[in-house]
């Protein structure tokens, strides 16, 4: 099925609220699907990648297939949002990368106009064993940060699998965000999980990585980067469990705080296997007055130098 | 006239005087060395010049052209052309080397940072896209940060013992970006314990005990690293009567 003339006019407008962004999704060899509200306004696929997507009330089931032993070579680009001001957009996102397999996903979700705006993504993600998921989802909100922001995601890493995934929000105003991904892993796979967010004005951000290291030389790294400022609040809850021989894992949360913002952490680390090992760390406070001071002695002010270390800081 | 003058210079940090009456003044397009023993209030010095948080609460005159910038902010005397290389550099997670360099320089293209790297032995090719965080050497960082104060084209530079914890080759380096500082007519102010970064200098001063001692040549003042410390009844040692009470 072809898209109409009305459905191109959608997605093209979508992609130009990417910025350079959305610059990269041109060419036979890259796969895309662009969802606006509940409709798939455009879509390319490449050989080893099965896409189908079904039409909600509210928003888009999606399919993802990565076939079995597929090495998709370049990141496929989904691209979510809503143009209106005001609107739900529910994502319910099924994927299986097959066993061996290898794909990269640049996810984009952009409300560039929200007023008011819920967007929530429930997704399962079920990895074979040898394969390889990436997972990156960038959020690009307006300045008036009227957009509620619920992903949720169980993920099932297999034997010998690599999970990785980057959510970050660090443009426009987050909104209130309930971030929640929960993960199991298998022997000898990898998970890597990162979140980035700045929050301002009176945004609410609560943040959920869990993860179980349940086979033999599992190795996981949760991290979450987090600044809040004006009077933003934060609340971070990490957890991750060692339950098998050689499991390693790293729980890593740092929150810069400002103004009258506040930043809550609660890292759980559980080990139940004596040949098992979890560190964790959690830091939370102001700028670091040396990274400040250094800055501020090339001439920078203090709003220059702050925003330049939390920008690099979140990446 | 110095470019950069200090007039009876105090301050006292936690109730102890640590700056007494210092009065110096540094020329424009000279380097200078500041020496003398650990405690000495050296960094100190250094921190009000730069008005450093916690360094601001002084007595007496700083004076940048003759004009008073003891109420200016740090980033208001670094636009005026001063600046400061911490003896231990700050890492800056995720901070890329490139916009760290760029960040206060005049010319913010690629090509200065590629071109101030060099000048510190650095590879730009190896270093541009790294992050000034704790995968950096500590001498690593110190070229990096010596690099970003090139790009800054200051007038006055303060190096906090700029030799510490590097090689050979980088103190090479070190000294060569000390003469390009001098062909820009900048002025320079090194604190350092050692002789090598002292014969660099034009000028030296001494100081002991939040005073300065003694200023002259670098040659005589030379002197206090052969063991002719000038006369001070200044001791970093603790008095008979405090070791006898801690074995008690
Ligand atoms: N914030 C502070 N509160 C109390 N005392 C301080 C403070 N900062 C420095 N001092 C004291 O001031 C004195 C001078 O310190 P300073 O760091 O300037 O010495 P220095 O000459 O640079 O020594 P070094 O060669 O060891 O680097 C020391 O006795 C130090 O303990
Ligand atoms: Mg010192």
């Amino acid at each position: 099925m072809s898209p109409t003339q009305q459905q191109i006019e959608t997605a093209r407008e979508l992609l130009a609220s990417l910025g350079a962004f959305g610059a990269h999704i041109s060419g036979d060899d890259v796969a895309h699907l662009e969802v606006h509200g509940n409709e798939v306004v455009g879509a390319h696929l490449v050989p080893g990648l099965e896409v189908d997507a079904e039409q909600l009330d509210d928003g888009v089931e999606v399919h993802i297939r990565v076939k079995p032993g597929a090495r998709i070579a370049k990141p496929i680009h989904f691209c979510f949002g809503m143009l209106p001001e005001e609107g739900l957009q529910h994502i319910v996102m099924d994927v299986e990368a097959g066993e061996d397999s290898y794909a990269a996903v640049q996810a984009h979700c952009t409300f560039p106009n929200a007023v008011d705006i819920t967007h929530t993504m429930d997704a399962e993600v079920r990895l074979k064993p040898g394969a390889t998921y990436e997972y990156f989802e960038r959020h690009l909100h307006g300045r008036e940060g009227g957009v509620i922001v619920v992903p949720k995601s169980k993920v099932y890493v297999g034997e010998g699998a690599h999970f990785k995934t980057e959510f970050e929000l660090i443009k426009g105003q987050a909104g209130v965000i309930d971030f929640d991904y929960d993960v199991d892993c298998d022997a000898h796979s990898l998970l890597d999980m990162i979140t980035r967010i700045w929050g301002r004005g009176k945004d609410r951000i609560s943040v959920r990585e869990a993860a179980r290291l349940n086979g033999e030389d599992a190795h996981a790294v949760l991290q979450s980067h987090i600044a809040v400022k004006d009077e933003a609040v934060a609340d971070v809850n990490n957890s991750l469990a060692a339950n098998a021989a050689g499991a390693r894992g790293h729980v890593d949360c740092k929150e810069i705080v400002q103004g009258a913002a506040v930043a809550k952490a609660v890292p759980i680390v559980e080990v139940r296997h004596p040949r098992a090992h979890v560190t964790h760390e959690a830091a939370i406070g102001s700028v670091d007055s040396k990274q400040l001071q250094t800055l501020m002695a090339r001439g920078l002010d203090e709003d220059k130098a702050t925003d330049l270390i939390i920008e690099a800081l979140l990446g | 006239m110095g470019v950069l003058e200090l007039k009876n210079v105090s301050l006292t940090l936690g109730g102890k005087p640590v700056l007494n009456d210092v009065t110096v003044d540094f020329w424009e397009g000279h380097v200078h060395a500041l020496i003398g023993p650990n405690g000495a209030g050296k960094s100190t010095l250094a921190s009000v010049i730069m008005g450093l948080p916690g360094y601001t609460d002084i007595t007496g005159d700083i004076l940048l052209d003759g004009e008073r910038i003891n109420d200016l902010p740090v980033h208001e005397r670094a636009r005026r052309g001063i600046t400061l290389a911490w003896q231990e550099p700050a890492r800056f997670e995720g901070l890329r080397v490139d916009r760290f360099v760029l960040a206060g320089a005049k010319d913010k293209s690629t090509d200065t940072a590629r071109r101030v790297l060099a000048r510190v032995g650095l590879d730009p090719d190896k270093y541009m896209q790294r992050a000034v965080d704790r995968t950096l050497s500590g001498g690593e960082r110190k070229r990096i940060e010596l690099a970003s104060i090139l790009a800054m084209e200051p007038r006055i530079v303060l190096m906090d013992e700029p030799d510490s914890g590097i090689d050979v080759e980088a103190l090479g380096r070190m000294f060569d970006v000390l003469v390009d500082f001098k062909e820009r007519g900048a002025t320079v102010v090194m604190i350092t314990h050692s002789e090598e970064v002292l014969k660099h200098a034009e000028h030296a001063f001494l100081m002991c005990n939040g005073t300065i001692l003694d200023k002259g040549p670098v040659d005589r003042i030379d002197g206090y690293f052969a063991g002719h410390c000038m006369p001070c009844g200044h001791t970093n040692e603790p008095d008979a009567g405090e070791l006898q009470g801690a074995f008690e």
